[in-house]
């Protein structure tokens, strides 16, 4: 016995290091290097460059860009817009992923598609195409301004626009989780005599509240950061129609790097928040599902 | 309460699950509808719960009498049982069983002491009451599917169906729930249905089983009647092994192989083509032809692992049969592979083929 352990353990050793599988080091170091190179390369140098472009003449200019009022109008804009967007799609987002995941109609996988559009389409194309709708030479222009209603070149075309493009956001990481869970849990819920509201809110909700709040902060810092289709219906009305993108492309424009990059950080800011909480929720959402089926399971029956 | 099942029939697209079933489902039974997959068995406990709605103008569920076409599943106070449990994960054990308890409008709402109590008394009769704190994934199959079995009983369900209640768990502790929901049964004395295509599990607990195909119910009954005289091969064949012989019935005689035997049940019918069936342990083996007819047969393996012995044997003809004996018989007549036995069949089932089928 004790022979055979050892010829085996012998062969296990073996020649290499190491098991079949693994490639040499080498690689592995130039795989990780590349990786490495690449992310410094586009990512970590711009976001240092932003800081220090914005802090370049000191905290007091830093902080003093921030005074401008066409700069504060752009961050309270840009909050507002969000604040509209962003529970708009929640709504919209929960309501077709529980649509689709939950019931069976003709037409599903053309509405699923729909959902996609928004991620297919170029923002500038999106918000050129609700200045045709909108417009004052558009279709639905005369009828508005006859009405002394103004959205393009106004706050609510800058909001249609923003909902428009983060429309898949939510929706997106909902449907697969929910199609996944199916329908029985819903289906116990209602032989128990819970209603169809109890049922969401009881039952559905609950199953899915990671997915939904990881679908929300990307939505946020999508909306938060949106340029090409805002751009297309703002009309750039400084300290009125200007979102914080917009108004760094402004003061860029106008040469004012250190209140351009002030702002700019701001929006990298929220990125880094995003990113953490991002994090945050799938650490959560993991010791969720840990919880869900890694305990042991007592006794058997 | 009683179940009628009135002319119900189910579409799904081009798929008919349900072809005008029509069942009596007596107050207080544990009834089993057991068939294989496909069979319709789920679809037809899906309508009785209202999950399913049958097709339009087909006919009718009653609750004791009373039509159910405009109760939605809510108003039916049925207690169902998913195979895959569907308990709610982010609720503790005491939370799913409260469930049920919890949602109903303020008026009809036990109080909070009420519940607790309910709770621990059902939980306690489906032997989890330490558990109560737990999440469902801290619990393993079995004890997750008496959760469900106290959350559905929770809202005193007039039935209890039942969706292949075991058919996720391992063989040995589907044996044990099984007689276990037999005494719980007996206890609460619920209506109660339950769906499998286990026939061993659908003999042993149901006090009545129907047994359905493609769509329609073949048999229904008790379960000594429908293994003992089963009415069509299906029947036969789904019960248990079975050994089959082309056959002929002729003047009231059966012949098939060699034999010339009484047709139980065919004293009167008219000269056909037959299909005989005889089950294994139907068959008596003996080293030499006794006084009942019997067939010459060489035995190609002996499987003695067991409580019985399981013999496969060739005809003269090359017919391979089955034969199942005890282990006292097999120590008395002591073969081995390559002897000479003679079998002589103990209990036939003949069946005609239906007019349109060709043999």
């Amino acid at each position: 016995m004790g022979d055979l352990v050892r010829v085996r353990r012998h062969r296990f050793a073996g020649r290499h290091d190491r098991a079949a599988t693994t490639e040499p080091r080498w690689v592995g170091l130039l795989l990780l290097a590349t990786t490495v190179v690449f992310l410094g390369l586009f990512l970590l140098l711009p976001l240092v460059t932003v800081f220090t472009e914005a802090l370049r003449k000191g905290a007091g200019a830093y902080f003093a860009s921030f005074g401008d009022p066409a700069a504060l109008a752009a961050i309270r804009l840009t909050l507002t817009v969000a604040a509209i967007a962003v529970p708009l799609n929640l709504v919209f987002g929960v309501t077709a992923a529980w649509a689709i995941a939950k019931f069976e109609f003709r037409g599903k996988s053309f509405v699923t598609t729909l959902i996609d559009v928004p991620l297919a389409v170029s923002p500038v194309i999106s918000g050129a195409i609700y200045v045709l709708l909108f417009g004052l030479q558009g279709l639905l222009g005369p009828w508005l301004s006859a009405h002394g209603l103004q959205v393009i070149f106004a706050v609510p075309g800058i909001v249609i626009a923003t909902v428009f493009v983060t429309v898949p956001f939510i929706a997106r990481e909902l449907i697969p989780l929910m199609q996944e869970q199916g329908i029985e849990d819903e289906e116990a819920a209602l032989t128990l005599g819970a209603s169809g509201w109890q049922t969401f809110r009881r039952v559905t909700l609950p199953n899915v509240k990671w997915a939904l709040l990881y679908g929300v902060i990307l939505c946020n810092a999508r909306a938060m950061g949106e340029f090409g289709a805002v751009s297309v219906v703002s009309g750039h009305i400084r300290g009125k129609t200007n979102t914080m993108p917009l108004q760094v492309e402004i003061l860029y424009n106008e040469y004012n790097f250190v209140a351009a990059f002030a702002v700019a950080s701001l929006l990298a800011l929220l990125a880094l928040v995003t990113l953490a909480l991002k994090t945050l929720v799938e650490r959560l959402s993991a010791a969720a599902v840990t919880l869900d089926s890694g305990l042991p399971a007592a006794e058997e029956i | 309460m009683g179940i009628t099942v009135e002319h119900i029939s189910k579409t799904y697209g081009n798929f008919t699950a349900l072809r005008d079933v029509s069942l009596e489902i007596r107050s207080g039974q544990l009834t089993a509808l057991l068939g294989p997959s496909g069979s319709g068995k789920t679809t037809l406990l899906r309508i009785i719960a209202g999950l399913e709605i049958p097709d339009p103008g087909s006919g009718a569920i009653r609750f004791s009498r009373e039509d159910m076409a405009d109760r939605r599943v809510q108003e039916r106070r049925v207690g169902f049982v998913f195979q895959h449990y569907a308990l709610f994960r982010h609720l503790t054990v005491f939370e799913n069983v409260a469930f049920g308890l919890r949602v109903r409008p303020r008026a009809d709402r036990p109080s909070r002491k009420e519940i607790a109590e309910r709770v621990h008394t059902l939980l306690d009769l489906v032997q989890l009451d330490g558990m109560a704190e737990r999440y469902p994934s801290q619990l393993s199959g079995g004890q997750r599917q008496r959760v469900a079995l106290a959350r559905a009983l929770a809202v005193e369900p007039k039935v209890l169906l039942l969706d292949e209640p075991f058919g996720a768990l391992d063989a040995r502790v589907r044996k044990q729930l099984r007689a276990w929901l037999r005494h719980l049964h007996q206890e609460i004395r619920v209506t109660s249905v339950f769906v499998t295509h286990d026939q061993d599990e659908a003999l042993e607990v149901a006090d009545h089983v129907v047994i359905m195909n493609e769509g329609r119910i073949e048999q229904e009954g008790t379960p000594e009647s429908v293994f003992h005289q089963p009415a069509t091969e299906f029947v036969m064949n789904f019960l248990g092994d079975v050994n089959v012989f082309h056959a002929r019935v002729e003047d009231g005689k059966i012949s098939f192989a060699s034999l010339r035997l009484d047709a139980p049940g065919h004293a009167d019918s008219a000269d056909a083509p037959a299909r005989v069936f005889v089950r294994p342990h139907e068959l008596d083996l003996a080293r030499e032809p006794g006084p009942a007819p019997s067939l010459p047969a060489t035995v190609l393996t002996v499987h003695a692992a067991g409580p019985t012995v399981r013999l496969q044997l060739r005809t003269p003809l090359g017919e391979t049969l089955v034969a199942v004996i005890t282990q006292a018989r097999f120590r008395d007549l002591d073969v081995k592979c390559g002897d000479q036995v003679h079998v002589a069949p103990r209990d036939l089932h003949v069946f005609l083929p239906p007019p349109d089928r060709a043999m």
